[in-house]
This record gives C-alpha cells, structure tokens and sequence, in this order.
C-alpha cells in the first residue's frame, strides 16, 4: 500500500515538472521543428535547382541569358536582399533586449527593402514576358520563371508574415510566444537570401558566362 | 525515470544555444563578409576581369559556396551545440541529398545528352546547347 502511494507521488511529481517546464521546451521543439521544415524547403529549392541546370541551355531557337539578363538589375535585387537580411539581423539585438519600439522599427525597414526587391522582380519578369520571353517559349524560361518563381512567392509569404507580427507586437509586446515567432521568421529570411545566394551564381552569373 | 526529460531538456537548452541568440558581432562579421562574398562574383562577371568562362564558373561556384557557410553560421547561427546537435545533423543531411539531387541530375542528364545519336528535326536537338 505505501509503495503504491509513493509511486503515485513520485509520478505526479514527474508530470508537474513536465508541465512546468512545457512553455521553455515547447519553444525548442518549435525551433527544431521549423529548423526541419526549412531543411525540406530546401529540398524542394534542390529539385527545382536540379531542373534548371538539366534544361538551363534548352534555348528552343529563343532567347539566351546574355540577351535577356540585365545583370546591374540583378545585383540591385541581390543588394536589397542582402540588405535586409542584415536590417533583421539589426532587429534581433532589440527583440532579446525587450525593446518593442526598436525591433518594429527595423521590422518595417526589412519589410520595405524585401517589398523592393518583390517589386523589382515582378518589373523584371513583365518585361521578360513583353519582350516575348514567357515561360512557354523555351524548356530554359520556364525552369527560370519555375524556380526564381518559387523564391519569390517564399518572399512575397515572409512579406505577409512580416506584417501580421508587426500588428501582433503591437497588441501583446515581445511575450515568450512573440520572440519565438521573430525567431522563426527570422530563420526563413535568412533561408530565403541563402537560396537567393544559389539563384544569382546558377542562373543569372553563370547563365551568362556559359 | 523522472531524470531522463530533464536531461533531455538540458541538452536542448543549454544557455545561448537557440537559434537566434547570435551577438551583435556576429552578424556584423557575417554582413561585411556576405556584403564582400556577393560584389566579387558580380565584379568578375560584370567587369570580364578573368577571361576564361571556366575559370569565372569555378570562382563564381567556389565564392558561393563560401557565402552560404557564412550565411549559415553567422546569421542561422548553426554550430555543433545547438538543439543538442540536431540542427547540424539535420543540415548536414539536407546538404548531401542536395548535393546527389542538384549534381547527379546534371551528370546524368548531361552523358544522356551527350550520347545520344543526333536526329535532326526533333526535341533531342534544341538541348545541344548544354554541351
């Protein structure tokens, strides 16, 4: 009978550390798991890279890289993404040291260069498509459009995200729930410039070189 | 019994070993490395500085690969401790299966291309440009 007591004790015991502890380890399953979802993210950059280089030189009789690439355009992009990988690298510091004020501020400066840079991208393909370069001319457009495509629609969805914690750091402040978000976005910006880092060597430097 | 979550929780939360608990001095050697990593291969291409496509290819490759390790260090803060070693293990296997997936297409794709007999007037032909 006294074991069977103590056993019930020493169990609950268990389960209220467990519970005690569950908001901290929620918050590394979450960064683990996220870290995992980028992890296949980047599988799916990997196929779409694959296709690119089997059919990157497809021309189809249409247009080559070195007449459709406006490469000091490109590296505008490529500034504007980089820079505002930076500026939420700027925003973290802030985010730790439980300065609401200042992580919005540097929110809204990435989220205005990363805007740029969608914008910049959406003015690139209209005018690919007005010059006739669509992505049903050759095997090399449409790999182009698939894979510069889906990084910008990854950017476009980070954009959205930025704005909705902009609107939550002003109704709750920088709770644990907050910074684990920031956390979260912060890991897909930076995953998003590393891909971009990929797409701006493959496709645009070496498209034009090859 | 009661020990083993505990621990399992120490491993995961070691002090500053999260993801986005980097300093301020990291980020900035990441930023001025990355800044400097991206303006060299646009230079070289841009300015025609090297005059073998070969070689501009090998150093364009090489600088990116260098730029993504900085990325990822410096601003994913991916070292050998965080989530008790998980991310790294995770990575690690993410960058072999994109290594087989990005480079075994190309070699395949590439010989089957090569040995195929040239017939003129189909699709085979528009992808000789890939030699």
């Amino acid at each position: 009978m006294t074991e069977h007591a103590l056993d019930g004790a020493a169990v609950r015991r268990t389960w209220h550390l467990a519970e005690e502890d569950q908001d901290h380890s929620t918050d590394g399953a979450t960064l683990l798991g996220f870290w995992i979802y980028l992890m296949s993210d980047a599988l799916i950059f990997a196929s779409l890279f694959a296709m690119f280089g089997v059919v990157g030189a497809s021309y189809a009789g249409g247009p080559t890289p070195r007449e459709i690439f406006d490469l000091p355009l490109v590296a505008l992009n490529t500034a504007f993404l980089l820079a505002s990988s930076i500026t939420f690298g700027a925003a973290m510091p802030h985010m730790e040291a439980g300065r609401v004020g200042a992580t919005r501020f540097w929110l809204v400066i990435t989220g205005l260069v990363g805007a740029a840079f969608v914008g910049i991208e959406l003015y690139e393909f209209s005018h690919l498509i007005a010059e006739g370069a669509t992505p049903q001319r050759s095997a090399f457009l449409s790999a182009f459009f698939t894979l510069v495509g889906t990084h910008g629609a990854h950017v476009t969805v980070g954009l959205i995200w930025i704005a909705t914690l902009l609107v939550q750091l002003g109704r709750h402040g920088l709770t644990p729930a907050m910074k684990r978000r920031l956390m979260c976005l912060s890991m897909f910006w930076h995953f998003l410039d590393i891909i971009w880092i990929g797409v701006f060597t493959f496709v645009y430097l070496f498209g034009v070189i090859r | 019994m009661s020990l083993s979550p505990e621990r399992a929780n120490a491993a995961l939360h070691e002090p500053g070993t999260t993801h986005a608990h980097g300093s301020r001095k990291g980020y900035a050697t990441g930023s001025i490395l990355s800044v400097v990593l991206t303006a060299i291969p646009f230079w070289l291409v841009m300015s025609g500085a090297v005059q073998d496509a070969q070689t501009t290819a090998f150093l364009i490759f090489g600088l990116a690969l260098v730029q993504i390790v900085v990325h990822v260090v410096f601003f994913l803060h991916l070292n050998t401790r965080s989530e008790g070693g998980w991310t790294l293990l995770a990575f690690l296997f993410t960058a072999v299966i994109v290594f087989l997936t990005i480079g075994g297409s190309i070699w395949v794709m590439y010989h089957l291309n090569a040995n195929m007999m040239p017939m003129p007037g189909n699709g085979v032909g528009n992808m000789s440009g890939m030699n």
